[in-house]
């Protein structure tokens, strides 16, 4: 098995409105993947496929050669031990310490003693370069450290497949880079397989192996990060380049102008 | 016209009833699965007395306050009255048999729907909205094991002992007043409390109403806050749902109990 996650087909959507439409994908094992997209795209929705949290409507979602859809609650979640997810916001334990945050997975999935899962959280702390903020709560660090704390959680078990939501929202430009290639280390340490889900791209072409587009639920370009800056694709272009207007409208889809101030032709 | 005015005000109440009907049962069902999935919560018992410290010990000090000067209120107005029938050595009975039978579990249970049981829906639906519950999700954790059911049963140990120390401070409240300050005799306040208290008739049953209404409340709590809107609006108005329906919840059961209790159970 070659690929470590396969979607084909997929089509998903909340009530009537389709979200993702026809989505082929594919995961190699120990690769570095990003879905990049503008917000409201469904890059959430395609992660929480992946991880077992929304069923496809139609096609199939394939994890470790596992398919989604026939799994039960307790297949669900023998296989998501083997995940880690990082989530948009960090979604740290607010009423757990920065040490027992990280130790959280190992007490409650294994019979480790204490002593062990002390090492085992100081060295995964370390990792991220926070060993030393072990006895904060969340409330008291940056937003840079949160997700740091949280890529340590993340990786707690050592999960074949991490899967990363917007890890560079809202971050500044140097806790950027030190999260870009914590990740991309993390990925090559861990000998895990990552998705990562952004519409940060400058810095996440320079880590990924390989890059999906998505807009409006559909995968409008794919290739290595040098395909994708040599596109001449112009979603793709102005995507890269930040420009303001092009295929994706700065306007929302709406009546004229005129109708909504209720203005009249002469 | 009249006619519609009408049918449309039978509809709205209808419409409103079965949304109450449903709100009821889903919490229901809820309460099932909170006890369906506890074993984690007795396996780790200390779980839940942290819960048990959050709920009830933080409880402690607006109960024991309330309770004082509830009993005062009592020893006072139960003297005033008595006096006219010149038994008002009976009040300690009064102040005695109205707490422990009623205002105790009922007030008690009141002051922990908004002390507690709104701190419960505001914590769960924090969490959610946070994402915390989905990171449990994706760490192959049940929430309801590892969130919901330590809360509850946290809650539900906690509504009798706060109820009964309600009673306690209450009787002292009325002894104060009663005894201390309008000076009824010492002895025949409380032997003739002795007397008059039967221990399975008045104390069991006041117990079981604050088992009842705990169970009540911490249902009522742990549902709407697992429910609730992932928005700030959202977990404010379950938060203030959960004070009305608990304090309705906990009048109407009283109700019920307490003919059920006069009237015995067959
Ligand atoms: N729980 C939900 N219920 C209904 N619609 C949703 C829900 N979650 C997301 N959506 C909608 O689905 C679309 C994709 O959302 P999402 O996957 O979160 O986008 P992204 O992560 O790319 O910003 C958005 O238009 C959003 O409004
Ligand atoms: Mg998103």
């Amino acid at each position: 098995m070659t690929n470590l996650v396969e979607i084909s087909n997929l089509n998903f959507g909340y009530g009537s409105r389709l979200v993702l439409k026809g989505i082929n994908l594919t995961v190699p094992k120990g690769s570095l993947v990003a879905i990049m997209g503008l917000s409201g795209c469904g890059k959430t929705t395609l992660l929480r496929l992946i991880g077992g949290q929304l069923q496809a409507r139609d096609g199939s979602v394939t994890v470790a050669g596992h398919h989604l859809n026939d799994m039960n609650q307790d297949e669900l979640y023998a296989l998501r031990r083997r995940l880690g997810m990082l989530f948009q916001f960090g979604a740290l334990f607010t009423d757990l310490s920065v040490y027992d945050n990280v130790a959280f997975q190992m007490r409650e999935h294994t019979r480790l003693p204490e002593s062990v899962i002390r090492d085992l959280t100081l060295m995964k702390l370390n990792a991220v370069g926070l060993r030393g903020v072990q006895s904060l709560m969340p409330s008291e660090m940056s937003g840079g450290m949160a997700r740091r704390v949280a890529l340590a959680r993340a990786t707690a078990l050592d999960p074949e497949l991490i899967l990363y939501d917007e890890p560079f929202a809202g971050l500044d430009p140097i806790s950027l880079g030190v999260i870009g290639q914590l990740i991309r280390r993390l990925n090559d340490a861990l000998g895990a397989t990552s998705v990562l889900v952004t519409h940060d791209v400058q810095e996440s072409l320079k880590i990924v192996d390989y890059v999906y587009f998505v807009s409006e639920g559909v995968i409008v370009a794919q290739g290595t990060p040098d395909q994708i800056r040599a596109s001449t694709l112009p979603f793709v272009h102005q995507f890269i380049w930040g420009e303001a207007d092009g295929p994706m409208p700065f306007h929302y889809p709406s009546r004229t102008m005129s109708d909504d101030l209720g203005l009249k032709e002469v | 016209m009249a006619l519609e005015a009408t049918l449309r005000g039978i509809r709205l109440v209808g419409d409103k009833t079965l949304r109450i009907v449903e709100r009821v049962g889903a919490t229901a069902v809820f309460l099932g699965l909170t006890v369906m999935h506890s074993a984690t919560s007795f396996r780790r018992f200390d779980l839940v007395i942290r819960e048990i410290f959050y709920a009830g010990v933080q409880s402690l000090i607006i109960i024991l306050v309330s309770g004082l000067f509830v009993g005062m209120v009592l020893g006072l107005q139960g003297h005033e009255t008595l006096q006219n029938y010149g038994s008002e050595q009976s009040v300690g009975v009064l102040v005695a048999l109205s707490l422990v039978r009623e205002l105790g579990p009922v007030v008690a249970a009141l002051l922990f729907a908004s002390r507690a049981g709104s701190a419960i829906t505001a914590e769960i639906g924090l969490m959610k909205a946070t994402e915390q519950l989905s990171a449990m999700e994706m760490m192959a954790i049940n929430p309801i094991a590892r969130v919901v059911a330590p809360r509850f049963w946290g809650g539900v140990i906690s509504m009798p002992l706060l109820a009964m120390l309600f009673s306690a401070m209450g009787i002292i409240g009325g002894y104060l007043v009663a005894v201390v300050l309008i000076g009824v005799d010492d002895g025949a306040f409380w032997s003739q409390m002795q007397a008059a208290v039967d221990f399975r008739h008045d104390i069991v049953n006041g117990i079981i109403k604050s088992l009842v209404f705990g169970i009540a409340v911490c249902a009522i709590a742990t549902f709407e806050g697992f429910e609730a809107p992932p928005t700030a609006e959202g977990v404010s108005g379950a938060t203030t749902r959960t004070v009305v329906s608990s304090s309705l919840a906990i009048l109407a059961l009283d109700l019920v109990l307490t003919a059920f209790m006069l009237k015995g159970w067959n």
